[in-house]
């Protein structure tokens, strides 16, 4: 047991600070993906309860490939195929180089596919608010992005929320397959650490706690976000 | 489209959608026939045994399904002379059995908690009116309970499904050779990126399969219910 | 050369893609010259000469490593290397597995779910003599013996490639070359 202890320690001779340093990389990645995947989401929710069909139909289109296919296929095709799309586009403009990192590629993969989902998400959300609230807008006098704004965006955050909650746990978890594309996640880190020591048991069930602790963090933050959305509702 | 590459490759990725496809089948099946018990048992009425039950479930699907797969696959690779003491070395040895189990554990999480959602969804009256009709304890939960979970569970159900279908595509990292593995392979040595545009056309394929599928058994399991909208 | 050089990671699976798309200009990472690999990139003329052995547990006391003497073993390489082509091309027999890094491959062999690794003899060596390859040793005489080691550039950057070649001639041809060889490998790898 005090062995297990050293060998979880921070300082030269634990691998406590590069299993740190790999869930920090790990939050980091969900961070930034989420802003991109809820707005792409949106975007495409739009696009899907829209009455014209040049937009229904890629809307449809983009959520069905990208809820079909498997995370690690998305990643490495936008890993591999990115970095060639780039370089392509980067020789028609005179050869400047543009770098896709690991990180862009994680955040563009995982991006997209939350963004499939939370679509779905968004588009109940749209189709729960009733016509009435539209109309009651428009009966005030409020322009149409004004009734967005104040009208259907706080109820739709609040409808929202559940699924969304349940995206971004998920997206947590996904972060874990950017460890096959070598970016310093907390997969890739306790391998590191696996390679070096020979106990993949302890460590790697360390790196499923951690990823535990910050499902259960997420999980209170996201019940507090719950609480104020549902403030002003009437209980009946 | 590179014609060599598909005379090459084709008939092993064809290989691997069966691979993939047996993965898929054999774990949610035996998934759910763990769910149930685990379902009962977070809702029971002792202790001990929904909390090892909810440990259990927040376990597997509070962390990712490649982690869990490293833990079993090096991890049980670690305890080799433990496993070969009580004669089970022949399974954790084998990758594909590996993949197997950790699979199992974990849609038998989700589909647990999937299954007690339902559960509790029917309502008490229902249990209420089978006890008081004099029918006993597992009559009543096979006979009256579960069948109108079922008609619940089954969107959600068939999601985790999907669901597995695409989580499978790990096993590929632990030397498995399922449509993932079989793409990775072809890519390494072609460096020809419509490889894994074939993987997608595949799982694309499998996904919307059984979408259409699930539709249809939807559809036919709730067809008594299709009256216009009231339910007694 | 006189140039400056920064170094990039990279892991293996995606090393030429990612010299294709730009990410890097040379690959100097024991990267082996083959005709596949020639299809899509060019390479120097060689630095050194590889070979590739199969490692095995001592206990099991394999010393026939043709393709029949290890029909039916399961054998283990790291993906996309030329040790897994050599595999996928000759053991037809046995039953392969690919890992995605060289670690992976010799904690299995380790562990018994493989029976023997075919590797370059560099890290194997390496491997074979820390603490945890005590349970191992090569096994039977190296397969490929003139595996040749290049700087795998991109097609169109020929001047690059002239850089290099004059650089690696220059280097064996002062001595240097012999120096840092005897440094650190107790043979010629040349």
């Amino acid at each position: 047991m005090g062995e297990a202890l050293g060998l979880l320690g921070f300082g030269p001779d634990g691998w406590g600070d590069e299993l740190a340093a790999g869930a920090w990389l790990t939050i980091r990645l969900a961070l930034a993906t989420l802003p991109f995947g809820l707005a792409v989401g949106f975007l495409a929710a739009l696009a899907r309860n829209s009455p014209r069909r040049w937009l229904r139909t890629p809307g449809n289109a983009f959520t069905t490939i990208f809820r079909g296919l498997p995370e690690l296929l998305t990643l490495l095709l936008v890993y591999f195929g990115g970095q060639t799309l780039f370089t392509r586009i980067a020789g028609l403009f005179g050869g400047a180089q543009i770098e896709v990192s690991a990180f862009v590629a994680g955040l563009v993969a995982l991006g997209l596919v939350f963004s499939a989902y939370a679509s779905e998400v968004f588009l109940g959300a749209l189709r729960g608010i009733s016509r009435g609230q539209h109309e009651a807008g428009y009966a005030l006098g409020l322009r149409p992005f004004t009734v967005l704004r104040l009208v259907v965006l706080p109820q739709l955050i609040r409808l929202a929320l559940p699924g969304l909650a349940n995206l971004w746990l998920v997206l947590l978890k996904d972060t874990s397959l950017v460890s096959v594309i070598a970016l310093n996640d907390l997969v890739r880190e306790t391998s590191v650490a696996v390679h070096a020591t020979k106990e993949p048991f302890l460590f790697y069930l360390v790196a499923c706690l951690i990823y535990l602790a910050m499902s259960i963090v997420s999980s209170v933050g996201i019940m507090r976000i719950e609480r104020w959305s549902e403030r002003g509702v009437r209980r009946s | 489209m590179n014609i060599e590459l598909l005379e090459r490759y084709g008939p092993r990725m064809l290989e691997g959608l069966l691979v993939t496809i047996e993965l898929v089948v054999i774990s949610v099946v035996l998934g759910a026939l763990l769910a149930l018990p685990i379902a009962l048992a977070r809702m029971s009425r002792s202790p001990i045994l929904r909390g090892a039950s909810l440990a259990y479930v927040t376990f597997f699907r509070g962390t990712p399904l490649l982690a869990q797969l490293f833990l079993f696959y090096y991890g049980s690779g670690q305890f080799r002379h433990f496993f070969e003491s009580i004669g089970l070395w022949w399974f954790f040895r084998d990758a594909f059995l590996c993949c197997l189990f950790t699979f199992t554990l974990n849609t038998a999480a989700y589909q647990a908690e999937i299954l007690r959602g339902a559960m509790t969804s029917v309502p008490r009256g229902q249990r209420e009116a089978a006890m008081a009709l004099g029918i006993r304890g597992p009559a009543v939960l096979f006979r009256v309970i579960l069948p109108q979970a079922l008609i619940v569970a089954l969107r959600p159900l068939g999601n985790e499904v999907i669901l597995m279908i695409k989580g499978s595509a790990v096993a590929s990292i632990v030397t498995v050779f399922d449509i993932m593995g079989v793409a990775d392979l072809a890519f390494a040595r072609s460096f020809d990126l419509s490889v894994y545009l074939w993987a997608a056309v595949l799982y694309l394929v499998l996904v919307e399969t059984l979408s259409r599928v699930w539709n249809v058994l939807e559809r036919k399991l709730t067809a008594h219910l299709a009256v216009a909208g009231t339910r007694a | 050369m006189k140039v400056e050089c920064t170094f990039v990671a990279q892991d293996w699976d995606g090393m030429i893609p990612a010299l294709l798309a730009g990410k890097y200009d040379a690959i100097v990472s024991s990267m082996s010259i083959t005709d596949e690999r020639k299809e899509v990139v060019d390479f120097t003329d060689k630095y050194y000469t590889n070979s590739l052995t199969f490692v095995a547990p001592k206990a099991a006391g394999i010393t026939d490593v043709s393709p029949a003497g290890l029909a039916g073993k399961v054998l283990g390489a790291q993906s996309s290397t030329v040790s897994a082509q050599y595999l996928e091309e000759n053991y037809g027999d046995a039953e392969i597995k690919l890992y995605p890094t060289q670690d992976d491959a010799y904690l299995d062999l380790a562990s018994g779910r493989v029976d023997a690794v075919l590797a370059d003899v560099g890290p194997s060596n390496l491997w074979l003599a820390g603490e945890d390859g005590q349970c191992c040793a090569f096994a039977g005489e190296a397969v490929v013996k003139d595996d040749l080691v290049g700087i795998a550039i991109r097609k169109e950057d020929s001047d690059l490639k002239e850089m290099f070649n004059k650089a690696i001639a220059d280097l064996v041809a002062d001595g240097t070359y012999a120096t840092i060889n005897e440094k650190y490998f107790p043979f010629s790898i040349y």
